[in-house]
């Protein structure tokens, strides 16, 4: 069964990390759907020319058929590879070069708990992530990224962000993101990188087995939305 | 009692505690968050309620006031 979710709640201010950003145009619902028709665009003009290709060379001589079958293999993996740098942002962090501190962790998590409330806690310490209600969709939240599950359910944005300091702990580095969510969350949006938009199915194979769980939750929380 | 907290490799440190009619710890509380501003912490309010409010001052009615790194684009 699902368990609650974060509420969050929009706030006046604007994230101070847009200053460092100022190119880029603060993200609203017509760009988050003009960037979904995009990515939806761009997998079309990627798959018509191999698929095209897969039918019309055995037309022209049956023992082009052998390279219409790798025409069509291309056609699977192109998506498959955008799928999987989006999975990407939730991928586990690896800490290279320093020490891991149990303590840190448990103490960063324990704030970490603090922040999601007592009913999302248990899932917080399984996954490490979290799951927060915005106005954009439902925000699943990892350490160096954060996917944004679209009103309905169906389609899922991929948000490759992260906190400037190699050395927090994995807990903190989360905590860090929720609470950039959740004081600001189209400048979170804006600052942070979109490195896939497509369907939950398409995403949920690449992921592990925490952030699937994860990304189950807040598909279910953004289908009644 | 409200606390003033840094996230950092500790996983986090409580480096004040304050209440409205507490002059003391308010006045070191102010004096801790305006240090770690200067060091380049972003200090944000966090209600119980899941909102979350970037703020420069120190909000004496807040619960909970923690001070982040900033964030960027991977």
């Amino acid at each position: 069964m699902a368990q609650p979710v974060g509420v969050m709640e929009a706030t006046l201010g604007q994230l101070p990390e847009l200053e460092n950003v100022r190119w880029r145009t603060r993200v609203d619902e017509p760009a988050l759907r003009r960037a979904d028709r995009l990515w939806t665009l761009s997998t079309v003009a990627h798959e018509v020319p191999f698929v095209a290709t897969a039918i019309a060379l055995p037309l022209l001589a049956p023992v082009l058929l052998v390279v219409s079958v790798f025409a069509l293999v291309f056609a699977w993996a192109i998506p498959e590879l955008y799928a999987a740098r989006g999975a990407g942002v939730l991928r586990p962090v690896r800490r290279r070069g320093v020490d891991l501190n149990a303590d840190a962790e448990v103490r960063a998590l324990g704030l970490l708990g603090d922040l999601v409330g007592h009913e999302a806690r248990e899932r917080v310490a399984r996954t490490g992530l979290v799951v927060e209600c915005g106005r954009f969709g439902v925000w699943l939240v990892g350490p160096a990224g954060a996917l944004l599950v679209r009103p309905g359910g169906r389609r899922v944005q991929c948000y490759c962000v992260r906190v400037v300091d190699a050395d927090l702990p994995i807990a903190d580095r989360v905590a860090h993101l929720l609470l950039a969510l959740r004081e600001d969350e189209a400048g979170f949006a804006t600052v942070a990188n979109l490195t896939f938009s497509g369907a939950c199915w398409r995403l949920r194979a690449r992921l592990s087995p925490p952030a699937r769980e994860g990304l189950a939750v807040a598909v279910a929380a953004a289908r009644g939305r | 009692m409200s606390r003033l907290i840094r996230m950092d490799q500790t996983g986090h440190t409580v480096l004040a505690h304050w209440s409205p009619d507490d002059l003391a710890g308010t006045e070191a509380a102010r004096a801790a968050l305006e240090a770690e501003l200067d060091r380049g912490y972003l200090a944000v309010a966090s209600e119980p309620d899941g909102t979350a409010t970037a703020v420069r001052e120190l909000p004496l009615d807040a619960e909970l006031v923690v001070l982040r790194r900033p964030i960027a684009g991977g």
